[in-house]
C-alpha cells in the first residue's frame, strides 16, 4: 500500500475512508453554497406561487422572479451540489488526495462571481429573458458572462475530478475498478463535459452579440445548441442522481449492486445516447425533418430509456437483496415493510426513485414522442415534468445524501433529528400535489411562464382559464408549492443548524441509522444472531423447515418483490402511453 | 490502507476502505468491486432486460404506427423567410380577404383549402381568422420579431414560431366555435397579453 503524499488527511472513524482535508473543505464549500442557493430559489418559489393567488407582484417583477428561480435551481443549486459530490467521490471514496486545491478554490470563487453577476442582471430587470434566453430577445452582457463563468467553473471542476481519479489510480489508493458510485459520477462528468461545451457555444454567441461583436444569432441554430446544455445539464443531474441513489443504497442498507456489470453497462448507455434526447425540445420547431426528429428522440434515445429501466430494476433489487440477507425473507414485500422508513436517507431514496420513475420518466417519454409533443410543448405540463425530475427526483436524492455528507464532512452531529425524519415526506408530498396539478393544468392548455392567466390586458380576451377547473387546479399548484417549500425549509434548517450548532465530534454517526462501515458490522452480527434464533424457533414449531425460507414459487428470483414492482410500473407506463394517444386523437386533424 | 492506521476505530481491524473482498457482505456500491465484476446476468435481470428492450422497441415503432393511423401529425414543411418579406405577404393577404374588424384587429375569411397567413409579433397574433368547419387550410406561420409559441386552445395544439422561418401547419377544424390562440413562449414583458383568434363557422355536427 502506498502512503499518501498529501500531508493533511485523516481517517474517518465512521466509514474508514482516508479523508483528504482539502477535498473535504472543497466538497463542503460547494455543497453549502448550493444549499444557500436552494434556500434563495425556494424563497422565490413562494412569491411566484402566491402571485397566482393574488399577491400583488407586478408582471415585470414576476417574470424576473421566474427567470431567477429557474437559473438558481436548474443551474446553480444542482451543479454546485454536483461539483461537491464530484470532489467527494474522487477523493474520499477513493482514499485519494485532492489535486490542485488552489485552482479548485479560485474556480469556486469564479463560479460565485458568475452567479452574482447573473443574479444582479436578472433581479434588476436587465436580463428578463428566462433560463432559455432565446434570441432575438437580448439581455445585459453581464447575464451571459455570469452564466458562462459559472459554466466554465463546472467544466474546470469536471477536469479536476478526472485528474483526481487518474491520480488515485496511479497512486493505487484503491484496488481494481472504481466503486459503482464513482463510476456513476464519471458518467455524470462526461455528460457534463459535452453539455457545457455546447452551452458555451450557445451563450458565447449571445454574449458576443450583446457586446456588439456579431450581429445576428440564428434562432433555430441557437435552439439546437442551447438544448445541448438546457437538457444536457438535466442529464448530468440524472446521472449524478442515479450515482447518489446507489450511494444511498450503500449508506442506508449496506446494499451492493445485484449485477455490477449491468449497472455499469446502463451508465455507458446513458453517456452514449441520452444527449440526443435533447432534440425533443425542437419537436414542433420549423426547420427539421421527420427522420431527424425520430432518430434522435426515439431510435437512439430509447437506448437511454433502457438504461433508466435497468437502474429502475437494479436499485430496488439491491435494496431487496440487502434486506433479505438481513433476515426479512418472509413475504413478497416484508423487506420493504421492515425497511428503515424513519431514516431520511432511505425515505428520500425511495420517494425519489418512485417519483422519478412513475411521473418524471413516463411524462418525459410522452413529451419525447414526436406527435404527442404537440399537446405538451410549452404548456404547464412541461413544468410539471421537470419539477418531477429535478425537484422530486434529483433534489430529493441530494437532500437524502446530505444527511450523510454534511455530518461526515463537517464532523458534526446532526441537529434536528425529528425534523430530518419528516422532511422527505413533507417535501415529496408537496411535490406530488404540485406536479400532479401542473400536469393536469398543462393538459388543459395552461401555458408556462405567463404572468396573468386571465389575459386582462389583451385586446382579444381569453376567458378560458378563468372558468372551469383551471382556477381550482392552479390553487392546488400553489398549495403544493408552499408545502414543498416547507419541506425545503426543514432541510435547510437541519443543514444550517448542524453546521452552526452541531456538536463537534470525530464520530458523527452520519444519518440516523447508518448501515455502512463499522457500526454496520455490529448491527449485521446482531441481525444474523436474531435470524439464527428465529430459525431455531421455526425448527421447533414447524415440521420441515426449508433452509431458504422463501416460498417455492419465488425460488428462481433473486428479488421477487422488485420484479412485481417493476412489472406494475411498466403497466402504468403502457396505460399512460395509450391514454396520451387517445387525447391526441381528439385534437383537430393536423399535419 | 485505512484500517492499518492505529487511529482507526474499526474494532475488527478491517475497515470498509479498499478491502480484500472475502465474501459478498464485503461488497458495497461505495467500494471497489471484486476484481472480476462482469458476471453473467441472473434470471431476473435477463427477463427484465428483455421486457424493457421490447417495450423500447414498441415505443420506437409507435411513432411510425401513428403516422399510419393517426390524423394528428407533426408538421414538417418549413421555409426560410425574411421577417420583412413575411410581413409584406401578411399585409397583402389581409388586404385581399378582410371582411371586418374585431377589437381593432382585422378579421379575414380566406377561401377554404387556401394558404392562410398568421403573423406573430410582440404582442399579438394577426389577423383574426374565420374558417369553415371540416375544410383544410395551410397555416403559414412566422414571427416578425422574437420567438413565440402558437398555442391553439382549447384544442391544445402547440407549435414554436421563429423569426426567419416559415412553418406550414395544415389544420382541419372539426368543430365550430371560437378558438383563442395564446402565446406560450416567453416573448417579453407583454407576453401575457399576446393572443389571437380563430373562428370556425359551419353547421354543428
Amino acid at each position: 500500500m502506498t502512503t499518501l503524499t498529501a500531508p493533511p488527511s485523516r481517517v474517518c472513524n465512521v466509514t474508514g475512508f482516508v479523508i483528504d482535508r482539502n477535498g473535504q473543505r472543497l466538497a463542503l464549500a460547494n455543497v453549502v453554497a448550493g444549499v444557500v442557493l436552494l434556500a434563495f430559489g425556494g424563497s422565490l418559489a413562494i412569491l411566484i406561487a402566491l402571485q397566482r393567488q393574488g399577491l400583488p407582484i407586478s408582471d415585470d417583477w414576476w417574470y424576473r422572479l421566474v427567470a431567477s428561480h429557474g437559473a438558481t435551481m436548474l443551474l446553480f443549486w444542482l451543479l454546485l451540489f454536483e461539483v461537491g459530490a464530484l470532489y467527494w467521490g474522487s477523493t474520499m471514496l477513493l482514499n485519494a488526495r485532492m489535486r490542485l486545491p488552489r485552482l479548485a478554490w479560485a474556480n469556486f470563487a469564479m463560479m460565485v462571481v458568475g452567479i452574482l453577476m447573473a443574479q444582479w442582471a436578472m433581479l434588476t430587470g436587465r436580463a428578463t429573458v428566462m433560463f432559455t434566453a432565446y434570441p432575438p430577445l437580448t439581455a445585459h452582457w453581464a447575464y451571459y458572462l455570469g452564466v458562462l463563468l459559472f459554466a466554465v467553473g463546472v467544466l474546470v471542476a469536471c477536469i479536476l475530478f478526472f485528474t483526481n481519479v487518474l491520480t488515485a489510480r496511479r497512486e493505487r489508493t484503491y484496488e481494481g475498478s472504481l466503486p459503482l458510485v464513482v463510476y456513476g459520477l464519471v458518467a455524470a462528468a462526461v455528460i457534463a463535459l459535452y453539455s457545457l461545451l455546447t452551452g458555451a457555444v450557445a451563450y458565447g454567441l449571445l454574449f458576443l452579440q450583446s457586446v456588439g461583436v456579431i450581429e445576428n444569432v440564428d434562432p433555430a441554430t441557437y435552439r439546437l445548441f442551447f438544448w445541448g446544455i438546457g437538457h444536457g445539464a438535466q442529464q448530468v443531474n440524472l446521472a449524478a442522481m442515479v450515482a447518489v441513489w446507489y450511494a444511498l443504497v450503500g449508506f442506508t442498507l449496506g446494499g451492493r449492486p445485484v449485477n455490477e456489470g449491468l449497472s455499469r453497462f446502463a451508465f455507458l448507455l446513458l453517456i452514449a445516447f441520452i444527449h440526443l434526447g435533447a432534440v425533443h425540445h425542437l419537436l414542433v420547431d420549423p426547420g427539421l425533418g421527420t427522420s431527424h426528429r425520430i432518430m434522435n428522440t426515439s431510435y437512439l434515445l430509447y437506448l437511454a430509456v433502457l438504461a433508466s429501466l435497468i437502474h429502475a430494476f437494479s436499485i430496488p433489487a439491491a435494496m431487496e437483496v440487502a434486506q433479505r440477507e438481513r433476515g426479512y425473507t418472509q413475504r413478497l414485500f416484508t423487506w420493504l415493510k421492515k425497511a428503515p422508513w424513519r431514516e431520511p436517507g432511505f425515505s428520500s431514496l425511495v420517494l425519489s426513485i418512485v417519483y422519478f420513475g412513475f411521473i418524471a420518466g413516463v411524462t418525459g417519454v410522452l413529451m419525447g414522442t414526436m406527435q404527442l409533443n404537440m399537446l405538451i410543448h410549452n404548456t404547464l405540463f412541461v413544468v410539471g415534468h421537470f419539477h418531477a425530475t429535478v425537484v422530486s427526483g434529483t433534489t430529493l436524492a441530494f437532500m437524502g445524501i446530505s444527511y450523510y455528507l454534511l455530518p461526515l464532512l463537517s464532523q458534526r452531529r446532526l441537529v434536528g433529528v425529528r425534523m430530518a425524519r419528516w422532511q422527505p415526506y413533507v417535501f415529496a408530498g408537496g411535490l406530488v400535489i404540485l406536479t400532479a396539478a401542473m400536469l393536469v393544468a398543462g393538459q388543459l392548455g395552461v401555458p408556462r411562464r405567463v404572468a396573468d392567466l386571465e389575459y386582462s390586458g389583451s385586446p382579444i380576451g381569453v376567458t378560458l382559464f378563468e372558468t372551469g377547473p383551471t382556477p381550482a387546479i392552479m390553487l392546488i399548484v400553489s398549495i403544493g408549492a408552499l408545502m414543498a417549500v416547507a419541506g425545503g425549509i426543514m432541510y435547510v434548517a437541519v443543514m444550517v443548524l448542524t453546521l452552526l450548532k452541531g456538536e463537534h465530534t470525530d464520530r458523527p454517526d452520519a444519518g440516523l441509522g447508518f448501515a455502512f462501515g463499522t457500526p454496520e458490522r455490529e448491527r449485521r452480527a446482531a441481525a444474523q444472531e436474531e435470524a439464527a434464533v428465529a430459525t431455531a424457533q421455526a425448527t421447533l414449531t414447524a415440521e420441515a423447515p426449508t433452509e431458504d425460507r422463501r416460498p417455492r414459487r419465488w425460488a428462481k428470483f433473486e428479488a421477487p418483490g422488485t420484479y412485481v414492482l417493476v412489472l406494475g410500473f411498466l403497466a402504468w407506463f403502457v396505460v399512460m402511453y395509450l391514454v396520451a394517444h387517445l387525447n391526441l386523437a381528439r385534437a383537430w386533424p393536423v399535419g | 490502507m485505512a484500517s492499518d492506521d492505529p487511529n482507526d476505530g474499526a474494532p475488527t481491524g478491517k475497515g470498509p476502505g479498499p478491502a480484500h473482498h472475502g465474501d459478498d457482505t464485503e461488497l458495497s456500491t461505495l467500494l471497489p468491486p471484486r476484481r472480476r465484476w462482469w458476471t453473467a446476468l441472473g434470471p431476473d435481470e435477463r427477463r427484465w432486460l428483455t421486457i424493457a428492450f421490447v417495450w423500447c422497441l414498441i415505443l420506437f415503432t409507435g411513432m411510425y404506427v401513428w403516422m399510419g393511423i393517426g390524423d394528428q401529425q407533426t408538421p414538417i414543411e418549413s421555409y426560410r423567410i425574411e421577417p420583412d418579406d413575411f410581413a409584406a405577404e401578411v399585409e397583402a393577404f389581409v388586404d385581399e380577404h378582410q371582411i371586418g374588424e374585431r377589437e381593432g384587429a382585422a378579421v379575414v375569411a380566406p377561401p377554404p383549402g387556401s394558404d392562410v397567413f398568421l403573423q406573430a409579433n410582440q404582442f399579438a397574433f394577426r389577423p383574426v381568422l374565420q374558417l369553415e368547419r371540416d375544410e383544410t387550410y395551410r397555416l403559414l406561420v412566422s414571427s416578425t420579431d422574437v420567438q413565440h409559441g402558437l398555442s391553439l386552445q382549447p384544442v391544445n395544439l402547440n407549435f414554436q414560431v421563429l423569426p426567419g422561418y416559415l412553418y406550414v401547419i395544415e389544420i382541419t377544424p372539426d368543430r365550430t366555435g371560437e378558438f383563442p390562440i395564446i402565446c406560450n413562449e416567453y416573448c417579453g414583458l407583454g407576453h401575457h397579453v399576446m393572443t389571437g383568434l380563430i373562428v370556425v363557422d359551419g353547421e354543428e355536427a
